[in-house]
């Protein structure tokens, strides 16, 4: 039992940083901000199995959730910028928006 | 910045890491010093409320909390005073549209809940404040230009409602002669409460004005 | 085991200095992390809730900053198109 849960850890750690460097060294925004989201759940799945839920849940809503929402207007802002840069000519379909 | 440099500075870091890591090290293995935890678990059945972090928060360290929704409160107000939003989505389409509805009263319900259980379980004013800003993303996303605000001036009182809250607690009690933020036992779980509840509003508000990213 | 993944962690955090507002929430759920693991006193005990409430706190500053740093870097990038 020990030993699954060790190994459970294991895989835990390991998941959380390879989302953390794939986070901070993926070269396009909206990936990147959509790994950081992953990495925000991750790390409060860890908080919870370290018998925080307050921290846990807290940072699942605010820091994965309305940080990622905040990151990801902001990125599709860029991207639309770049678009309209090229074009001129982009209005706000919303195409670029997260469904939810 | 060349790439030598970055290697560089890579290298330093790992060395400053390796540094902190022996430090802290060094802290933890060492004799343990007198903690808080013990006063603090010590204290919880004075505080009005049985689950441990909220009792810190919002009475034993009341102090930070305050500070901390101020800080709240001024990050608001500088993302107000960078002048006006840009305008919002497109109205959503119908399957989406009314997805919208059933999630919207799902997550104020269970932001009541979050707060309510706050005092005995895992949850609080934080996680629920946050549940009715996701709200009002949710909202924002579905076509709402205003993510579900009431206007300017009520939008102002309600992100201040908070911070004013807390400090007037603060001040009737030190008033009443108890001392800043320092509840009576008795009366302790329902001041509380209070705060708690106006700092959740305050802070669905706060969350979901920054997510607008604009002066209303 | 926790030792060696606050090891890994603060490498990790200092790492992401180098990029800009990911890398500074990143770092900031380092730090945070470093603060969960130090309360926690293994399967059976309760945790430190002195820790925990302090990076409640921390997480809702953290996004609040975020948001203004956003907010900001959009407006000046506005300012930088006009001229």
């Amino acid at each position: 039992m020990t030993q699954l849960l060790l190994l459970f850890d294991v895989v835990l750690l390991t998941t959380l940083l390879a989302l953390a460097v794939a986070a901070v060294t993926s070269p396009e925004p909206r990936r990147a901000v959509m790994l950081f989201i992953a990495f925000g759940l991750w790390l409060s799945m860890v908080w919870a199995r370290l018998r925080a839920p307050d921290v846990a849940l807290a940072e699942a809503a605010i820091g994965a959730g309305l940080g990622g929402a905040l990151m990801l207007a902001a990125a599709r802002r860029a991207a639309k910028r770049e678009a309209g840069d090229s074009t001129e000519s982009a209005g706000d379909s919303g195409a670029g928006g997260p469904p939810a | 910045m060349s790439r030598d440099w970055s290697l560089l500075l890579g290298m330093l870091l790992a060395l400053l890491a390796c540094v902190l890591l022996w430090v802290l090290h060094g802290a933890l293995m060492d004799q343990p010093g007198p903690r808080l935890a013990d006063l603090a678990a010590a204290n919880v059945p004075y505080s009005g409320v049985s689950n441990p972090v909220t009792s810190v928060l919002l009475n034993f360290r009341a102090y930070d909390t305050l500070l901390e929704l101020a800080v709240v409160l001024a990050a608001l107000l500088g993302i107000w005073a960078l002048g006006p939003a840009v305008p919002g989505f497109q109205p959503s389409g119908p399957v989406l549209a009314s997805m919208v509805s059933w999630i919207v009263p799902l997550l104020i319900l269970a932001g009541g809940y979050m707060l309510w259980v706050g005092g005995h379980a895992p949850g609080g004013a934080f996680q629920a404040g946050a549940l009715l800003g996701a709200a009002g993303v949710i909202l924002r996303l579905g076509g709402d230009p205003r993510a579900g605000l009431p206007d300017e001036t009520m939008q102002r009182w309600l992100a201040v409602a908070g911070t004013a809250v807390f400090t007037l607690v603060g001040l009737a009690l030190a008033a009443a002669g108890e001392g800043f933020l320092t509840y009576p036992t008795d009366w302790a779980k329902w001041l509380i409460l209070l705060i708690e509840t106006a700092a959740t509003i305050a802070i669905g508000v706060t969350l979901a004005a920054a997510y607008v990213g604009g002066r209303p | 085991m926790i030792l060696f993944a606050l090891g890994i962690w603060s490498f990790l955090s200092h790492e992401a200095l180098l990029r800009k507002l990911i890398a500074f929430n990143v770092m900031g759920g380092g730090v945070f992390h470093v603060f969960i693991a130090v309360a926690y006193r293994g399967d059976t005990a309760p945790p430190d809730p002195v820790p925990h409430a302090l990076v409640l706190t921390g997480i809702v500053v953290a996004v609040s900053a975020t948001a203004l740093a956003l907010a900001l870097g959009g407006r000046a990038q506005d300012a930088a198109d006009h001229d």
